[in-house]
């Protein structure tokens, strides 16, 4: 199946008119992953048997012509939850784990008859933006082998650019869907805080999680959006606001005429890469072109977002990952004397050097005399950088800039360096702090590699930010060019 | 500069979050972890006074439900998932160190 030439729409007048089966879709799809993933690596798991016999009954029962979701096959990051097929975080220490439950928004996929194929890798409990952090396996970008795919749904991301999948989910917490959407030109969303269930994904930082769509088109990415957002009991910070049918206002008329948006001067700052920002202006002037005003803005403390984040998504993360203690599931050390041995142990063994890496700054940040100065501050900083984007967001319609300030690096050019790692995250990391909706589409390209535009907006207004990324869209053609097989652009 | 965390602190951070580190990675992550905290220094920048901590962005707040036990009758593919189990519980190493009562 050649998916650059599909989206969601035409798959499903495909299925419907019956000129492919569910099941020869699904064949299809694991005949793209065999021939591309051996060298890709973007998936941990397949899930083929149970894909093949969903398909052969969906098959036998027909198609429903008023469900666009029906038989198509997608892709899960394996930091979500899929009952019965093994979800490991990318870590040793949930290497044999086989989840009991589906997540909230894989058993609302399934109900509509989407197929699950498969799990795609990450950074190891979604810490790290390049896909490194994997226990087990380097995915290549897609667009040149020798260079990273971002992260942490690196895997998710490759996968959709490759033309091995028309879509996947992926989860963000200070850039992870945004910044290898990026770095592989096809387009992720990052919903508002609280507009998708996160019950059944493995948390890293609660206060930021965000689990969302990443696909090729705006409208496909839309159509995802409202599939599974909404409130859900299992997660109690999900909104009880009504969810739109974001894709039924994308068409001809769909227009940003009249529109304001912020194009902050920190954005473009120091650090960011020519070619890059030359993007962003080109997108801006572009905007301009299409009728909408744009002005440069300020958001004064966006260059503490990096200290402020990493305080609070370690300390979260030092909570969270509490819960693995080698006793209930997941790894335990065979070299044990007590019980004390099979927590520090299985941990010290089930970690990498990521993981413990963030479990430390937490426990530091949270630790007795500490707290105050670190994790105190940096929530009060939150604060400061949530009324930065409030200012702005009263008078402009959303925020534009790029969504990373370079394009793909080498593979193993800046693992070694945390530092520099966490400092990749500074345009998108704040849009976490903040809980706004934050989405990267293509818009261009920098060293022959994809330059991903960021649209940040209101709270639950993902609805402006489709609505001007589809504009964009139809406006350029950078959507529909591919990489090339195996990666050699 | 001055050493922001030292050898001793990063070991003691390391045993409350149960981990444990040899030498080598002891040199290293003190190194890293003290970069770092350099960075969160930074925000001593900024002037806080007066301004409320966020600790979530949520519009939902204290929401309640009924305390109600649901049974998902899945223990055996809970159990599968434990290291080691017998007869329907959980199995774990001897609690006493033995060890040290010679």
């Amino acid at each position: 199946m050649n998916y650059f030439e599909k989206d969601l729409t035409s798959l499903h007048d495909d299925l419907v008119a019956k000129r492919i089966s569910v099941t020869d879709l699904v064949k299809a799809t694991f005949d793209n992953i065999a021939a591309t993933d051996p060298d890709l690596n973007a998936f941990l798991a397949l899930n083929k048997d149970a894909a093949l016999k969903k398909a052969a009954e969906m098959d036998e029962k027909g198609v429903d012509p008023d469900n666009i979701l029906a038989g198509i096959p997608l892709a899960i990051k394996d930091n979500i939850v899929t009952k019965g097929l093994t979800t490991t975080a990318a870590s040793k220490m949930l290497e044999n784990f086989v989840p009991v439950y589906d997540a909230t928004v894989v058993s609302t996929l399934n109900d509509k008859g989407v197929i699950n194929v498969g799990k795609t890798n990450m950074d190891e409990f979604a810490m790290g933006g390049s896909t490194e952090n994997s226990a087990f396996k380097t995915t290549k970008n897609a667009w040149d082998y020798t260079r990273v795919p971002g992260g942490s749904s690196g895997g998710s991301a490759a996968a959709v650019a490759s033309g091995e999948v028309v879509a996947a989910f992926g989860s963000d917490t200070g850039g992870s869907i945004r910044q290898p959407s990026s770095f592989n030109g096809i387009v992720g969303m990052k919903p508002t805080y609280g507009r998708i269930s996160r019950w059944g994904l493995i948390a890293f930082a609660s206060s930021l999680d965000e689990i969302g769509p990443m696909t090729r088109t705006v409208k496909d990415n839309a159509i995802l959006l409202s599939a599974v957002a909404g409130h859900d009991d299992h997660d109690l910070t999900t909104s009880t606001k009504e969810v739109p049918d974001f894709a039924a206002e994308l068409n001809d008329q769909t227009s940003v005429k009249g529109m304001k948006i912020g194009l902050p001067k920190e954005f473009l700052g120091e650090g960011v890469d020519q070619e890059v920002k030359d993007a962003i202006l080109a997108a801006a002037d572009k905007y301009r072109e299409l009728g909408a005003t744009v002005d440069e803005v300020s958001l004064p403390h966006n260059k503490y977002g990096v200290a402020a984040y990493y305080i609070i998504a370690s300390s979260e993360a030092s909570s969270n990952l509490q819960r693995f203690d080698g006793i209930r599931y997941g790894h335990r050390s065979k070299d044990v004397k007590n019980l004390e041995d099979v927590y520090v142990n299985s941990r010290s063994e089930g970690f990498g050097d990521e993981v413990k890496r963030r479990i430390m700054l937490g426990t530091f940040s949270l630790s007795a005399g500490f707290y105050d100065a670190y994790f105190k501050k940096a929530a009060q900083v939150r604060t400061l950088i949530i009324n930065d984007f409030q200012a702005v967001l009263k008078d402009h319609d959303f925020i534009m800039g790029p969504v990373a300030p370079t394009p793909a690096y080498k593979i193993g050019e800046e693992v070694s360096d945390p530092m520099t790692m966490y400092m990749n995250d500074i345009l998108t990391i704040p849009v976490n702090l903040a809980g706004l909706p934050g989405m990267s589409i293509p818009a261009g390209f920098a060293k022959g590699m994809p330059v991903g535009m960021q649209l940040i907006g209101r709270p639950f207004d993902e609805s402006t930010l489709y609505k001007a990324g589809y504009v964009f869209e139809q406006a350029t053609d950078f959507h529909k060019q591919t990489p090339k097989q195996g990666g050699n652009n | 500069m001055a050493s922001r965390i030292d050898q001793d602190q990063v070991q003691h951070v390391a045993s409350l979050a149960k981990l444990s580190l040899n030498d080598d990675q002891l040199k290293y992550f003190t190194t890293q972890l003290d970069e770092i905290i350099g960075l969160f220094e930074t925000l001593n920048e900024v002037d806080t006074e007066g301004i409320e901590p966020t600790s979530s962005v949520s519009d939902q707040i204290n929401v309640m439900r009924e305390d109600v036990a649901d049974n998902w009758g899945q223990r055996d593919a809970l159990l599968a998932n434990a290291p080691e189990s017998e007869k329907g519980y959980i199995r774990v190493p001897t609690i006493i160190d033995e060890s040290e009562d010679e």
